[in-house]
């Protein structure tokens, strides 16, 4: 019982990684109807631009320079100003351009900037993989361990806990500041938000703005745990079927999500196989560990349920349909 | 009312109007010719419809004015539009907006997802944060429309298509407008709402001051409650004059209005007579 406690909660704290991600996605497909394809990069970018002022990189040199670092609460808010100079050039460079486009165009300019992007980090900063240093405390939670034998590492509940309060602050900025209702009617209505005189180039850069903050974390606390490096622009293809699954307009749809394939995937892995065996274990002879390396698709295989039998998500937009 | 006027070309001389449209070409995507030269003029304070069949360029004319023609690739190539003195063809709806020119689409564009309280506020969105004011316009609007008071809290999208049309009009309205781009207020909607939308248009246009454009199908209905009107076809202006004129206009009476000198034609032949007989040839 209590490894599948563990199971479980591992799961649950893999799952709201995901959710980071994924939301990322969704507040940009809301506001401006495009898949951003260059989320996962925009992770990896941020958390270099982080790394690297905080160990003081001359940028295109990769020379550390112990003299330049910065403390975090300097390097920081910097970081978070490159995401937003990054939005108001993508707004400037790209959105403005293909304003009333076809989806597809959008969509390739997406792969496009996640390219370009990941170009840029890689002279800027250097392709080695770097180990971010916030202090975040490492190892696992003594207390937890000792008294009810439960290992859960403090990074993944530091994770978790840095979630919770973007998910609630967004929560707020969406539901109550005149900028969140003006991002909400975008999402509804462009033709009509553009009507009343909200002008949709600074929606776009508020909310590539916000996506790229929700970047940063993402960067941090996935870099944290594995270093950052190239393989961390692909995280952005495990919140694919998050967002299948919650629905790609939803906010609510991509946390719950995330934490649906972040346990699901830790269950199947740890005990699919017996689940199998004990099924099909009469009649045929079955390697119980057959289920031992399913992290990798488990996701995509829920996502193709979902397609078959709800395809707009748990949670995706009602479709307000009027007769 | 409107003061009497000449012609289109000749009345941009005459002094208090706050829009003036000046000879306009848009070309959409850069090669389809939607309007080839449509003036026209709304003197301050005043009334005027925009009448014409499907695609006649009425709701282009409008979007040119409002410059929602951007956002769907659409461009102001030729002449220029002029609102309160100034030329504002290169500037964008927010400013417009800012400047007291609001459109209320075609086909109502409430947020469905969005309450109707909230449909509101977004109307004001280009005032910044002045609490105490928006609240009291707030109210202002729900005495225009005390229906949008009982439905404040439900979403736009479950509300019926005259509460819709009234929440786009009280949206605009939230914006504090001097001049209304009204695009069809009556599409979709019983006799009797038109009638009672139409009703609370004049009503603004008397005690808020609030001049209107309004583009119509609904002929009949434009012209009673407007005091000027041009009639659009092809991209063109093809006939302009006060109200009370177009309604007695035997052309106007048999094209828009359904009634010829022998009285009510049957559907049948107004059309197969006006494939025969065009303003423009």
């Amino acid at each position: 019982m209590l490894f599948f406690m563990e199971t479980v909660i591992s799961g649950l704290l893999a799952g709201v990684m995901y959710s980071l991600v994924a939301l990322g996605f969704v507040l940009i497909f809301k506001a401006s109807g495009v898949f951003n394809f260059a989320q996962g990069v925009m992770a990896l970018f941020a958390a270099l631009t982080l790394v690297g002022l905080l160990s003081g990189t001359t940028p295109f040199t990769h020379i550390d320079n112990p003299a330049f670092a910065m403390p975090a609460w300097v390097a920081i808010p910097l970081t978070i100003v490159v995401m937003i100079v990054f939005a108001i050039l993508v707004e400037r460079f790209i959105l403005r351009h293909l304003v009333n486009q076809e989806q597809i165009i959008l969509f390739m300019s997406m792969v496009g900037l996640a390219y370009v992007l990941e170009g840029a980090g890689d002279i800027l900063w250097g392709s080695d993989v770097k180990v971010i240093d916030l202090g975040l405390p490492q190892g696992a939670w003594d207390w937890l361990l000792d008294g009810y034998g439960l290992y859960i590492e403090k990074i993944e509940l530091v994770a978790a806990g840095t979630a919770v309060v973007l998910v609630a602050f967004l929560a707020v900025f969406f539901q109550k500041t005149r900028i969140g209702r003006a991002l909400r009617a975008v999402a509804d209505d462009h033709q009509a938000a553009l009507s009343v005189g909200i002008s949709l180039r600074s929606i776009w850069i508020i909310v590539w703005s916000v996506a790229g903050v929700v970047a940063l974390v993402t960067g941090v606390v996935w870099g944290a745990k594995s270093g950052i490096q190239f393989s961390l622009s692909l995280i952005a293809l495990k919140a694919l079927p998050v967002l299948i699954l919650g629905g790609f307009e939803s906010i609510p749809g991509a946390i719950v999500g995330g934490l649906i394939i972040g346990v699901g995937e830790k269950l199947a892995e740890v005990y699919g196989g017996e689940i199998i065996v004990a099924i099909f274990g009469r009649w045929y002879e079955i390697d119980p560990g057959i289920f031992s390396a399913t992290e990798n698709w488990f996701a995509y295989v829920l996502a193709l349920v979902f397609l078959l039998f709800r395809p707009q998500g748990l949670f995706g937009e009602k479709i307000i349909e009027r007769v | 009312m409107a003061q009497a006027k000449k012609s289109p070309g000749t009345a941009a001389e005459t002094p208090p109007s706050i829009l003036t449209v000046n000879n306009i070409e848009v070309i959409y995507d850069h090669v389809i010719l939607v309007l080839k030269g449509v003036s026209l003029e709304v003197p301050q304070g005043g009334v005027v419809a925009l009448l014409g069949a499907n695609g006649a360029g009425k709701s282009t004319t409008l979007k040119a004015i409002s410059n929602l023609l951007y956002a769907e690739r659409g461009e102001v190539t030729k002449g220029n539009i002029a609102f309160k003195g100034d030329r504002v063809d290169a500037r964008s709806t927010n400013d417009l907006v800012k400047r007291g020119c609001i459109q209320v689409m075609e086909g109502r564009h409430c947020f469905e997802h969005l309450t109707v309280e909230e449909n509101l506020l977004t109307g004001a969105y280009t005032r910044g944060n002045a609490r105490k004011e928006i609240k009291d316009d707030l109210e202002l609007v729900y005495t225009y429309f005390p229906r949008l008071k009982e439905r404040r809290s439900s979403l736009a999208g479950y509300i019926s298509g005259g509460e819709q049309q009234m929440t786009a009009i009280g949206r605009a309205l939230m914006s504090r407008p001097v001049m209304m781009l009204l695009d069809e207020p009556s599409m979709g909607l019983a006799p009797q709402l038109v009638e009672e939308i139409f009703e609370i248009v004049k009503l603004l246009n008397e005690e808020q001051g609030v001049s209107v454009l309004l583009a119509e199908q609904n002929t009949n209905m434009a012209l009673k409650y407007a005091q000027y009107g041009y009639i659009l076809e092809n991209g063109r202006v093809v006939m302009d004059g006060p109200a009370a004129e177009l309604r007695e206009n035997p052309d106007v009476k048999e094209f828009y209005l359904g009634i010829s000198e022998e009285g009510r034609r049957s559907f049948r032949n107004v059309r197969s007579y006006r494939r025969r007989k065009r303003w423009l040839n």
